[in-house]
This record gives C-alpha cells, structure tokens and sequence, in this order.
C-alpha cells in the first residue's frame, strides 16, 4: 500500500539543534489531504515550512512571551518544533496552502489536476 | 566439561531486516516523548488527553501555563477550589464524514489538569489569557501570602 503523506524521519537524526516532534494527523479530503500539526506557542513569525526533493518540513520556533519569576513545576519542553513528511508525487507541491491558529498548523495539500478522478462524458 | 554456551534457536531467529528497522523507528519515537510528559501524560497512552502544564512564581503572581493547542476560547474552563486550580475543556473534532483520517495523532475530547497551588491567591483576580494555543492564568496572590520586608526598628 502506498502511504500518500509519509512521515520521513531518517532527516530527523544527527541535527545539531534538538528539535521536538509535534503531533500531527493527516486527512485525506476529496481532491487533496489537509494536515495538521500541533505547535503551541508559535505563531506565523516562527514558522518555516519548505518543500526540497518531495519532501516537507515544518519547523516552528516559539516566540515565548518573557515570563518573570521562578518556575516551580514543568512539563513542557523548551525546545522547537520540526517535522518532516515525505509527499506523494500526486501532490501538486505549488498549490500548498497553510495557516497558523492558535497553535495548530493546517496545510492544504491539493492532489495535481492530472491525478484527480475525471469523469468523461459519452457521447 | 565443554563451557560453549547453549544458543536456544529462538535467539538466532532474527526478525528479517525492515521489521528492525521500523522496529528501530518505533523505539526512537518513544524517546521523543518528552520525559516529564511521559509521566504527566501517562493517560494518553490510554485515551485521555492531558496537556502540559508549567507553574512559575514570583513575588505578586503564580502563573500558570498550559499547552492547549486548537482550542476555541469559550470551550476552556478555568476553575479554583481550596487552593487548586483546575482546567478542563473538550476540543472538538473538526473532520467531517467525507474525510477520512489517514493517521491522527491528535487528541480529540475532554481533558482536565488540577494543580494545587503553592500559596494562597486572590480569587477575585485571577486573569487569563489564550494566544498562539497556549493559556497563561495569572494568579495575584493574596495579601497575606506575599513575602513582606520587615523593619527592624
């Protein structure tokens, strides 16, 4: 079975900035797949996507508003976000389409018009 | 006496190369769980969401932090009670019947975090604020609480 948004990790390893792997989900909608993934605390600003070689990367950097005091407990992690996804040559890679809202990545990935289901008409 | 070990032949049936390798990604992917999530987060593995939640102090406020992304702002719920505060909410799922999900890994539903607070605040006070998915309640704390110089006369 061919997987049409592949996660690509090998990319991921002997970077020398730690990065976090935020959670994502992809969906497949008609003509095209929306992916969405998960960055609380970036905003448009920090936000890198790029496509090389069929192959997507997000990279989110938090824009931390500078809190004063001490903390006493965490659970979050200081690091930045980057993901990669390999893309399915059906993808037209021109037509990728993103937003940023509170934190969650949506990416609109149209499948190209040569791919897409066509009906033909009998005459 | 011979002192070559016994190799059981379940030990030399090796597993055929990509299985360990995908075997190898999916142990990688555990240790990119943050540690402290891996505890704070125990119930996700088991269906339940949990987000992170950071608690800093200083000499007026305890303020906490709370990783909530997609949320809509009406759909959180910020409460405080004897000295704990709780925060609960449900994300609600944006896919409609046509689509179909490939592989999700976000978490969809209610979740609640309690944190008991280090000292006592002013509940009449309490703001808070919800941006780039993160929510940030400050907490004032109570007069009594707050640490106070004293003069030596």
């Amino acid at each position: 079975m061919n997987t049409l948004v592949r996660e690509n990790r090998n990319n991921e390893r002997g970077q020398s900035e730690q990065f976090i792997t935020p959670s994502g989900s992809v969906v497949e909608a008609g003509d095209g797949y929306t992916l969405e993934v998960e960055m609380p605390g970036v905003n448009k600003d920090g936000l890198e996507i790029s496509v090389e070689n069929n192959e997507l990367t997000i990279v989110g950097r938090r824009s931390r508003p500078g809190l004063e005091g001490k903390l006493i407990h965490r659970e979050s992690r200081p690091e930045n976000y980057r993901r990669t996804f390999e893309l399915d040559p059906s993808i037209d890679a021109d037509k990728i389409g993103a937003k940023i809202d509170q934190g969650v990545i949506t990416l609109t990935l149209p499948k190209a018009e040569h791919v897409k289901p066509r009906k033909i008409a009998v005459s | 006496m011979s002192l070559i070990r016994y190799q059981s032949p379940e030990v030399m049936a090796w597993p055929p190369l990509d299985r360990w390798s995908s075997l190898r990604d999916d142990l990688n992917s555990l240790f990119e769980l943050p540690f402290w999530s891996s505890f704070a987060r125990q119930g996700q593995l088991f269906g339940g969401w949990s987000p992170a939640l950071d608690l800093y102090q200083d000499k007026d406020n305890v303020v906490a932090v709370v990783e909530l992304p997609g949320m809509k702002k009406e759909d959180i719920d910020i409460s405080l009670r004897d000295g704990t505060l709780t925060i609960s909410g449900e994300r609600k799922s944006q896919t409609s019947n046509g689509e179909k999900a490939e592989r999700t890994e976000r978490y969809i539903g209610r979740f609640r975090r309690s944190v008991t607070l280090p000292t006592r605040v002013d509940a009449d006070k309490i703001s808070a604020s919800y941006r780039d998915g993160i929510l940030t309640v400050t907490l004032p704390k109570a007069e009594e609480a707050k640490p106070k110089q004293i003069e030596v006369k």
